[in-house]
């Protein structure tokens, strides 16, 4: 369906990436959000506690992280499209709800601006070391979904994009920027409305009696009922059946566990995006994301001056990761390049997913500034040799 | 065009961050250029040295840092001592020359100084001194319109100070376009 017009700021703005995820979530029809400010995320939670009340939604400001993220998933049930908004030390206080999100498949969004961490680390500047939190930080097996974005406008249309993945999915999306992209301002683009394609909630068609809430369809994922409308409808962090109903057995547990991956994993290529630019060929491959695929850029300008056959793959979906795409790639070259600023997170993935085949080079910066293009220059120039 | 690094440096108070906003904006909405911004972000308070950094290019702009300012702008004595080094040796400065007394530059570099200090007092709101250094700046460099950088500027104040702005905008325009024409 097409967007609400009424959230939709269309035209050509001077904005930052912080201000752009919040008209995205505008955009996409959200409006109940619930947050703990915190730098360098502030101004998404600013913008819409001052945009939200005018198109009927909802902020609330609580006491913590905890209150937060379980609000939002309170929303959700509650038939909003809702999202809550942190960067590390609040994304930290939220894993556990992202598991529940996961466990009760509920249509939820998280956006995390990053900063250097562990603890309080570094408030005001830039890191990408929660790439792996993002994937693993709540205990148990599931899948969800992150998306990168390295401007502005992609924080409006990444945004937009978190609430239709998490519709047409059911699972939680965190959209992962860093802090040089969430304060960085430049043109967004908003489409008018009727542009704008909005993933509905999956509602049943089924009358109550005959609907089993978490019974999936094809795609894997079950549709939704509304509470009050005659359904029965328990929702449980615990192991439970297609009723709702706890089921603490092995094979409920089989069966809704291996679903819930599944659910991420067999569509991946639905769900998979990704940004190439002159990898055929190439000898050398840089793979990178946010803010350092920018970076990225400008040592891959200086390569090719140089006279190297270099070509970058930008990460825009980093969960579920695009294995199949790189591991083509590491059929064809030398190397891949993997800058990122932290001690090794994604170029980990890329390493295991290239099982030998070319070189990972990664290229780590512990955060608090970004790479001096020199520094990629170099891991390039060191495999062109 | 190639790709043009400018930035702009002043106290905590100044109007800093706006100045960039409004120069990056004419660019980017209203003379079909690219622009990025960005900023000093810490935890700054008012009154220290602070700046703004603004790439324009014709083309997407990647790398969004200012290395080496072709482009600078300082309002403060202080902001100046901090960052003129970065400035390109056959840069342009740009200075309230009632706040700034430059030393040490390169032989070089370009410099336009205007009492926007005085003539903020004049308009009647020091506050609007940093709009009186975009028009100026706009005329000096001409990288970015005149009428793009008008529209920027009301479009970015507030509602009911439009017109001072505007006026402050004119002044310093009009100061830059003459000083400009008698250095030709």
């Amino acid at each position: 369906m097409k967007a609400d017009p009424k959230g939709v700021l269309t035209g050509s703005h001077y904005l930052d990436g912080d201000h752009a995820c919040s008209e995205g979530a505008l955009a996409a029809g959200c409006r109940f959000a619930a947050g703990y400010p915190i730098t360098p995320s502030t101004e998404v939670v600013e913008r819409i506690a001052a945009r939200f009340p005018l198109v009927g939604g909802t902020f609330i400001q609580l006491e913590d992280e905890l209150a937060a993220s379980i609000a939002v998933i309170g929303g959700v049930w509650g038939g909003a499209k809702a999202l809550t908004v942190t960067s590390g030390p609040g994304f930290s206080l939220m894993m556990e709800h992202i598991g529940f999100a996961a466990m009760t498949e509920t249509p939820v969004v998280y956006i995390d601006v990053q900063r250097g961490g562990p603890s309080t680390g570094l408030p005001t500047l830039a890191a990408q070391a929660d790439m792996m939190q993002a994937r693993w930080g709540s205990h148990g097996d599931y899948r969800l979904i992150a998306l990168c974005p390295n401007s502005p406008q992609e924080c409006f249309d990444l945004t937009l994009e978190a609430f239709n993945l998490a519709e047409q999915y059911r699972v939680p999306v965190v959209v992962m920027l860093d802090e040089v992209v969430g304060h960085m301002t430049e043109k967004v683009v908003i489409p008018p409305a009727e542009q704008l394609e909005v993933t509905p909630r999956r509602w049943t068609d089924k009358p109550p009696g005959e609907f089993l809430p978490f019974a999936p369809r094809e795609d894997l994922v079950p549709d939704l009922c509304m509470f009050g409308e005659g359904y029965r409808f328990h929702v449980t962090g615990l192991t439970h059946d297609e009723r709702g109903y706890p089921a603490m057995n092995a094979p409920t547990q089989e069966r809704l566990v291996r679903r819930l991956v599944d659910k991420i994993e067999k569509n991946a290529d639905k769900i998979l995006r990704w940004e190439e630019k002159d990898t055929e060929g190439a000898e050398v491959v840089i793979v990178s994301y946010g803010i350092t695929s920018r970076v990225a850029q400008r040592a891959v300008e200086m390569a090719r001056e140089k006279g190297v056959k270099v070509g970058s793959f930008r990460l825009i979906t980093a969960w579920p990761f695009p294995h199949k795409r790189i591991a083509e790639l590491s059929r064809s070259v030398k190397s891949l390049v993997v800058p990122e600023l932290n001690l090794g997170q994604m170029s980990l993935e890329v390493e295991r997913t290239v099982a030998g085949r070319c070189r990972t080079i990664p290229v780590l910066h512990a955060g608090g500034a970004v790479h001096r293009p020199e520094a990629i220059l170099e891991a390039i120039m060191e495999v062109a040799r | 065009m190639a790709l043009n690094e400018i930035k702009i440096g002043g106290l905590g108070g100044q109007g800093v961050i706006l100045a960039g906003i409004i120069i990056g904006k004419a660019a980017a909405l209203y003379d079909d250029k690219h622009s990025t911004l960005t900023q000093a972000f810490g935890p700054e308070a008012r009154g220290s040295a602070c700046s703004a950094q603004v790439v324009i290019d014709d083309q997407a702009i990647a790398y969004p840092y200012v290395t080496r300012p072709s482009y600078m702008v300082t309002m403060s004595q202080d902001a100046f001592a901090k960052f003129s080094p970065e400035l390109r040796e056959d840069g342009v400065l740009i200075i309230d020359e009632d706040l700034v007394k430059p030393t040490g530059l390169p032989p070089g570099v370009k410099v336009f100084g205007i009492p926007a200090t005085r003539y903020a007092e004049e308009i009647g709101r020091k506050q609007v001194l940093n709009i009186i250094m975009v028009g100026f700046f706009t005329a000096v460099t001409g990288l970015v319109s005149e009428q793009g950088t008008r529209k920027a500027v009301a479009e970015s104040v507030p509602g009911n100070t439009v017109e001072l702005n505007l006026r402050a905008f004119e002044r310093g325009f009009a100061y830059g376009k003459e000083l400009r024409a008698q250095r030709s």
